[in-house]
């Protein structure tokens, strides 16, 4: 059940008296303009441990996401492609406002937003995450942390999750007797992804939009809209989120103005992210033809699998199916 | 979008009609036409308000209490109602049985669709109480969400609760390239995108927008511009509704 929030921010409602007034002279309370986004900061594998990852500082806004694998039997309408799961946690450090617990409808309806907006343009190319059609496919964790809530979520966790996803390697996929065990110390390639997608968030603030929201714009603004641009300008998604309404024409420059400003956070992937890319692409380009001028792929115990059951290892490493089949695709 | 598994049906035909190409789905309708819509108020004898809507296989029953005590008492606020709002689908409701424990997608459906009622509701001539609305979906054929927030604001009026306007809801859907109006099941498992909007249709305010899928820019100004026009005449088929419960009721006190 979904229940009007008990939290009555008092100190942003005094402010708002104030914001309003710059917002007509078309500024904002923190000096930036009404269209301007803060600083972006994407720092990709920032967590090693994980297959992907990436902090992202958006003004005083931080989220961290992370990508992990695994290989699981596919969704029965869909034999044919791997499966993305997007997951959300508002953890308590984060903000005064958060608290323990599994996550609450905020964090749920982020979660979801997130997922569809890279699932509807398929960004991640599913179709190439599959070991065996009905059988094995690989599984990707998208889980988005949100560490310090300065507003804006969406658009700081978007950025993280595809950040995270452009970041992230697959690791070696070793046949066994019943079906596969992931070989996390080594990996085969980059995660297969067909289109960048960014969310741009306005918030609307005594009847002006306002991109990018701060935490205290959030709290006096009427309602915020979500849109998900992809790298090729369509709409890959759309949210109203948070109470209040907006008027017929308030929504269609909503969306011009979002389709516009996304730009800036595509740029931002560009640049901070997409030369990490290439970089870690180019070293698995390396190390396999090194392993095929070596012969024989060698089977290592991989590091740090401590809480791993021990398996048997039946047969040898199945990279040739997987690394042939992504030469095709290459 | 849901990907549905086995081949794709015939979603589109293009017939002439008039020396025109016109694009005719699988059920008949044409492009910017609704399913059949039928509307009931006052349904439940126990709720405060309560109302049955259909847009064709889609049925939904929704039913508010109150304004009334809140319970617990501390998640009462002092200058205002709290709507509490629940987004249910029957476990028989769809095809393959959907547990009843809420699911993630039901949890961010109450979300929005609380959010869009706040804006209409007057919560401010009611403070400390608590406002129920709960919609339970008894089948799903499309465009759920948008016929449980026409039911919704219907219930709200039944129960007599001071809006600033009702709120009707449509989804547009967009299939094999075509915009297409209030969107069903079939159409929405292949569809390349699909839209649901609630408009307070008296304000001309969007209360709830939705996009799940992918459209180009002009391609989201035509399907707003088709959702307004739905729910405009839903709009009307809500009033109407409304007005045959009362004028039933006066009637018969006047037989008395």
């Amino acid at each position: 059940m979904s229940i009007t929030p008990p939290f009555q921010p008092v100190v942003p409602k005094l402010k708002r008296y104030t914001m309003e007034t710059l917002l007509s002279r078309g500024v904002r309370l923190d000096g930036r303009k009404l269209d301007e986004v803060r600083k972006i900061e994407i720092v990709p594998s920032y967590i090693e441990r994980a297959e992907g990852s990436a902090l992202v500082r958006l003004g005083q806004t931080v989220v961290l996401a992370g990508v992990k694998t695994d290989i699981v039997a596919p969704f029965p309408d869909t034999p044919n492609e791997g499966v993305l799961v997007v997951h959300a946690e508002f953890v308590p450090l984060a903000s005064p406002t958060f608290e323990p617990g599994p996550p609450d409808e905020n964090a749920i309806e982020l979660a979801r937003v997130i997922d569809r907006s890279l699932r509807e343009i398929k960004a991640v190319a599913l179709d190439q995450l599959v070991l065996e059609p009905g059988k094995h496919v690989w599984r990707l964790f998208v889980d988005i942390y949100v560490l310090n809530h300065d507003g804006n979520l969406f658009d700081a966790s978007m950025l993280a999750a595809m950040a995270s996803l452009l970041s992230a390697r697959l690791p070696v996929a070793v046949k066994t007797e019943d079906g596969y065990r992931v070989d996390r110390g080594r990996f085969t390639r980059v995660v297969p992804v067909n289109r960048r997608v960014v969310t741009v968030t306005l918030a609307k603030i005594a009847g002006k939009l306002v991109v990018d929201p701060t935490y205290e714009e959030e709290q006096v603004a009427d309602t915020r809209m979500v849109v998900a641009v992809s790298d090729d300008g369509r709409i890959a998604g759309i949210q109203k989120t948070g109470m209040g309404d907006l008027e017929y024409r308030e929504v269609l420059s909503a969306v011009a103005i979002a389709v516009n400003k996304a730009s800036i956070y595509h740029k931002a992937l560009e640049d901070m992210v997409l030369p990490y890319r290439a970089k870690i692409e180019e070293e698995l380009r390396t190390e396999k033809t090194e392993e095929a001028v070596g012969g024989v792929v060698e089977l290592q115990p991989a590091p740090h699998r401590e809480h791993e059951e021990p398996v048997e290892i039946a047969e040898v490493v199945d990279e040739e199916g997987q690394s042939g089949e992504e030469g095709s695709r290459e | 979008m849901g990907g549905g598994a086995g081949e794709k049906p015939v979603l589109i035909r293009w017939e002439e009609r008039d020396g025109q190409k016109v694009a005719v789905r699988h059920d008949g309708r044409l492009a910017a036409q609704l399913r059949p819509i039928r509307m009931e108020v006052g349904v439940l004898s126990n709720a405060d308000g309560s109302a049955l809507v259909e847009y064709g296989g889609t049925r939904v029953l929704a039913a508010v209490y109150g304004p009334r005590e809140a319970h617990p008492r501390h998640m009462a606020l002092p200058d205002r109602a709290v709507i509490r709002c629940r987004y249910h689908m029957a476990p028989f409701s769809t095809a393959e049985r959907k547990t009843p424990a809420p699911t993630r997608r039901e949890v961010e459906l109450s979300k929005v669709i609380r959010e869009a009622l706040e804006a209409v509701v007057l919560t401010e001539l009611f403070p400390r109480t608590a406002i129920d609305v709960y919609m339970e979906v008894l089948q799903s054929d499309g465009g759920t969400r948008t016929a449980a927030i026409t039911a919704a604001s219907l219930a709200l009026a039944d129960a007599g609760i001071a809006m600033r306007d009702l709120v009707a809801g449509v989804a547009v859907g967009k299939v094999d390239g075509v915009l297409v109006l209030d969107i069903d099941e079939i159409e929405d498992n292949y569809a390349e995108a699909d839209m649901p909007v609630a408009m307070a249709p008296n304000l001309g305010r969007v209360l709830l927008l939705q996009l799940n899928g992918v459209l180009a820019h002009d391609e989201f100004v035509q399907a707003m511009e088709l959702a307004r026009k739905g729910i405009q005449t839903i709009y009307k088929l809500q009033k109407e509704a409304l007005r045959r419960k009362y004028v039933e009721v006066v009637q018969e006190g006047d037989e008395q």
